[in-house]
């Protein structure tokens, strides 16, 4: 009878049991083996992470500092070359300048969806519309890829983008791999708090406050970097990183997390979002966007210069205006990017 | 119907009389045993052992111990009839009225759940535009899993797992709604941390929500199988028993045709006809409960688990495909050194499991009705997937209105396509339902009765013993 009863419970889960307990294996080794270990190492961000910066600059010494990255670009010039030739021979509804942006910063570049077609807008979209107004000759012969952070270099690589336009840091490591244009914005990590917080900058106001990050992003590897060497109270708890900046401010606003580090550019866009949070502090490093390309499209990084030498001479404030000040103040100094040096050669 | 108190002092040492029975020639001259007094105290067993041994060795003695024997029998196997059907019968019944609609309504609370966030980020795809019909469909799936939740819990025994997944849901339910809500506000005002809350609350219902769902759905199925495996076991030992108690009683009218070459006991006649019409009665009544049961199982609750399998993955695909526009590349996932969208790559992974618990549907579906709907949801699937693949090229060109027309616009998009595999899949779910209600519901019909009937012929048949025995003892009077 015994054996009877466990033949019967076998029937019962031999097959639905087995097939749930394969299929719960599989899905747990396909989700979780990936997620567990190489998001960060797979980041575009995570290579010149905290310790990668510190170690890239110190080993290119002659090379790239990562505080000279955003010099490494070339001179501006309207000449077409194979690049351009090839974007400028696609035809029909394929005639379009391909940008990798993000739909999910508030004002630099977002999908509003209360907009009649959920239109991509903000300071990054702005850019590229102009950069193809150039190129194109028509603003809107741009197709906009959503571009995940972890995808902007290989989007670039493998060509499924001719150009990143997504708040995108100039750093040395960037730079083995894909070109800058000149930088057209200048920012810096920010702490972003509640008003009421008592945080009041990147100091020792953040002792025994959980800090947020995106996992693999810069501020998280200058965070770590900073609280290893000491610049940082050890008690500063920042085990919360996140697959995306934004969630950042939804685990802000849930209460937990006392604070976040980001981009000061894309903390404004946070802040943007919640008036009851504002950025604490300055910043305490300083970055620069650039737009990114492949490293051998010598004739679009030059193209893209030029367009940047005009933009912001006409058009940089305006759309700094339309979307920024409201968040990084009417003053518009501190954002605005160094005259541009053009140190690479070839 | 004599001498019935006899009978107590037979049971201890029942089995060591029958073989004792042979010696024909018993002597009358009984050695002077009981005078023997070597000790004085000795154990009740050992006396009762003495007194029947002295009984044993006279005729009406024998009698005496042989009625009391086959009464006993009878009654033992009349009393383990009616213990085993009734526990079997309580089990089938288990099955039927408890364990299966448990198990039934542990899949609706994981189909509400899952359903619900479905439906919440269908909504929030939609934005302003959000139909009531989908604000709807979020609202009742969420009461649908809350009310669900107080009937696992009345139902879970304290400190159980069951209990523990109730916990677990009854407190992410309200946090689930709250993420969900404030995702609701922030799209409204056009702000992209609304779409990082939704993905944040699909992270919970992911993650936590519809795990402990499923564990409890498991836990729920353990309980039904649980109770089949207690309702279709043959009952041996009422069945050996019952065929003891007819051989002992076809040895006892042999006896007591050799004794008297009377043909017929009337009295044992009756006991044994009893008898034989109990075991007959509890072998096929069972064999037919069995069938019932083991037919129920077979073709409903296998069919029904495959069924809620695959449409808790058609909700999860169509969750992922939705949360895909959402999160606009905001999350990634790297398997095998490439890199996806998360969503993407998920819904893939659940159609995957789709398509397997749709095959595995229509080979179990036993009739018509059942492959109909099954076969009609591979259809949808099949659509699905084609203009999922158009809507993601779209997505991934950067077009993205486009590819959020072809997945929640109107009868062309892949919604339509989801809404028939979801109506065709509870079509097909209703359809097994009612074929396991009606199986099992056969099964443990055939079962009524049979414990109190079991029980009363069991009294009828030992009282017949007890008479037919009484007869031939009164010969010695």
């Amino acid at each position: 009878m015994y054996a009877n009863r466990v033949r019967t419970s076998l029937r019962g889960w031999g097959g639905v049991g087995a097939m749930a307990v394969l299929c719960a294996l599989a899905l747990t080794f396909a989700l979780l083996l990936p997620r567990t270990q190489p998001r960060q190492d797979d980041e575009g961000g995570a290579r010149t992470a905290g310790p990668g910066v510190a170690r890239g600059s110190q080993a290119r010494a002659g090379d790239c500092e990562d505080s000279e990255a955003q010099d490494q670009t070339l001179s501006p010039s309207g000449a077409d070359g194979r690049t351009i030739d090839a974007i400028k021979s696609r035809t029909g509804a394929k005639r379009k300048l391909v940008v990798g942006v993000d739909q999910n910063s508030y004002h630099w570049g977002y999908r509003n969806p209360n907009t009649e077609t959920a239109q991509l807008e903000g300071f990054d979209i702005d850019l590229a519309h102009r950069i193809a107004e150039d190129i194109l000759g028509d603003p809107d012969a741009v197709q906009f890829k959503a571009i995940p952070t972890s995808r902007r270099i290989p989007a670039i690589k493998n060509g499924r983008v001719d150009m990143v336009v997504r708040t995108m840091t100039i750093t040395c490591g960037r730079l083995d791999d894909v070109a800058f244009s000149a930088p057209y914005f200048k920012t810096g990590q920010q702490v972003l708090a509640p008003k009421s917080s008592p945080v009041k900058g990147y100091d020792g106001t953040l002792a025994h406050k959980r800090v947020c990050t995106a996992s693999g992003s810069t501020a998280y590897g200058k965070l770590k970097a900073d609280r290893d060497a000491g610049d940082l109270p050890a008690s500063t708890d920042i085990s919360t990183t996140v697959p995306n900046q934004l969630d950042c401010l939804v685990r802000l606003q849930l209460g937990e997390v006392d604070a976040v580090v980001t981009d000061g550019a894309l903390a404004a866009s946070q802040a943007a979002q919640d008036p009851t949070v504002a950025l604490k502090g300055d910043a305490f490093t300083t970055e620069y966007y650039g737009v990114a390309m492949k490293k051998d499209a010598t004739d679009l990084v030059r193209r893209v210069n030029r367009v940047l030498v005009d933009y912001r001479a006409d058009g940089w404030q305006a759309s700094y205006d339309k979307w920024l000040s409201d968040t990084l103040g009417k003053d518009s100094g501190p954002s605005k990017p160094p005259a541009p040096q053009y140190l690479r050669k070839s | 119907m004599t001498q019935p108190p006899r009978s107590s002092t037979a049971p201890p040492s029942a089995g060591a009389v029958v073989p004792a029975i042979p010696p024909q020639a018993g002597h009358p001259a009984a050695p002077a045993r009981p005078g023997r007094s070597p000790a004085p105290r000795r154990t009740a067993l050992a006396e009762g052992a003495e007194r029947l041994r002295a009984a044993a060795t006279t005729e009406p003695g024998r009698l005496r111990i042989i009625g009391a024997v086959l009464a006993l029998l009878v009654v033992a196997f009349g009393a383990v009839t009616a213990w085993q059907t009734a526990e079997r019968a309580a089990a089938a019944d288990d099955v039927l009225h408890r364990s299966q609609p448990l198990s039934s309504g542990a899949a609706d609370i994981y189909r509400a759940l899952a359903d619900a966030n479905t439906a919440a980020s269908s909504g929030f795809l939609a934005g302003g535009q959000e139909t009531a019909e989908s604000r709807d469909r979020y609202e009742k799936d969420i009461r649908t899993a809350a009310a669900g939740l107080v009937t696992a819990a009345t139902s879970s025994e304290p400190g159980s797992p069951s209990e523990a997944a109730v916990t677990k849901l009854n407190k992410l339910l309200p946090e689930y709604k709250g993420l969900v809500e404030r995702a609701r506000t922030y799209n409204r005002q056009g702000y992209p941390v609304g779409g990082a809350y939704l993905r944040y609350a699909n992270e919970k219902m992911q993650k936590e929500m519809l795990p402990a769902a499923e564990d409890l759905y498991k836990k729920e199925n353990q309980r039904l199988d649980a109770d089949y495996g207690d309702a279709t076991p043959y009952p041996w030992t009422a069945i050996a028993l019952g065929v003891l108690a007819l051989a002992a009683l076809g040895w006892a009218q042999h006896r007591t045709y050799r004794h008297t070459n009377r043909v017929l006991n009337q009295g044992l006649v009756a006991a044994s006809t009893a008898t034989a019409v109990a075991l007959l009665w509890l072998v096929a009544g069972h064999t037919v409960a069995r069938s019932g049961l083991n037919g129920s199982y077979d073709n409903g609750v296998r069919s029904l688990n495959v069924l809620h399998d695959a449409r808790i993955a058609s909700l999860k695909a169509r969750g992922n495909e939705n949360l895909s526009l959402v999160a606009r590349g905001a999350e990634t996932i790297t398997v095998g050194g490439q890199t996806y969208d998360a969503y993407y790559y998920d819904f893939d992974q659940d159609m995957g499991v789709l398509a397997k618990g749709l095959t595995d549907a229509r080979r179990l579906a036993d009739d018509e009705a059942g492959s109909g709907p099954v076969e009609a949801a591979e259809g949808n699937m099949a659509v699905w997937k084609r203009r999922h693949a158009s809507a993601r090229a779209e997505d991934e060109n950067g077009n993205y209105q486009q590819a959020l027309d072809k997945v929640i616009g109107g009868a062309d998009a892949t919604g339509a396509c989801f809404d028939g595999v979801d109506r065709n899949l509870a079509l097909a779910i209703g359809h097994e339902q009612t074929e396991f209600q009606r199986a099992a519901g056969d099964g443990r019909d055939a079962m009524t009765g049979l414990p109190a009937g079991a029980a009363l012929l069991g009294v009828l048949g030992a009282a017949g013993a007890v008479a037919g025995v009484g007869r031939r003892l009164s010969e010695y009077r």
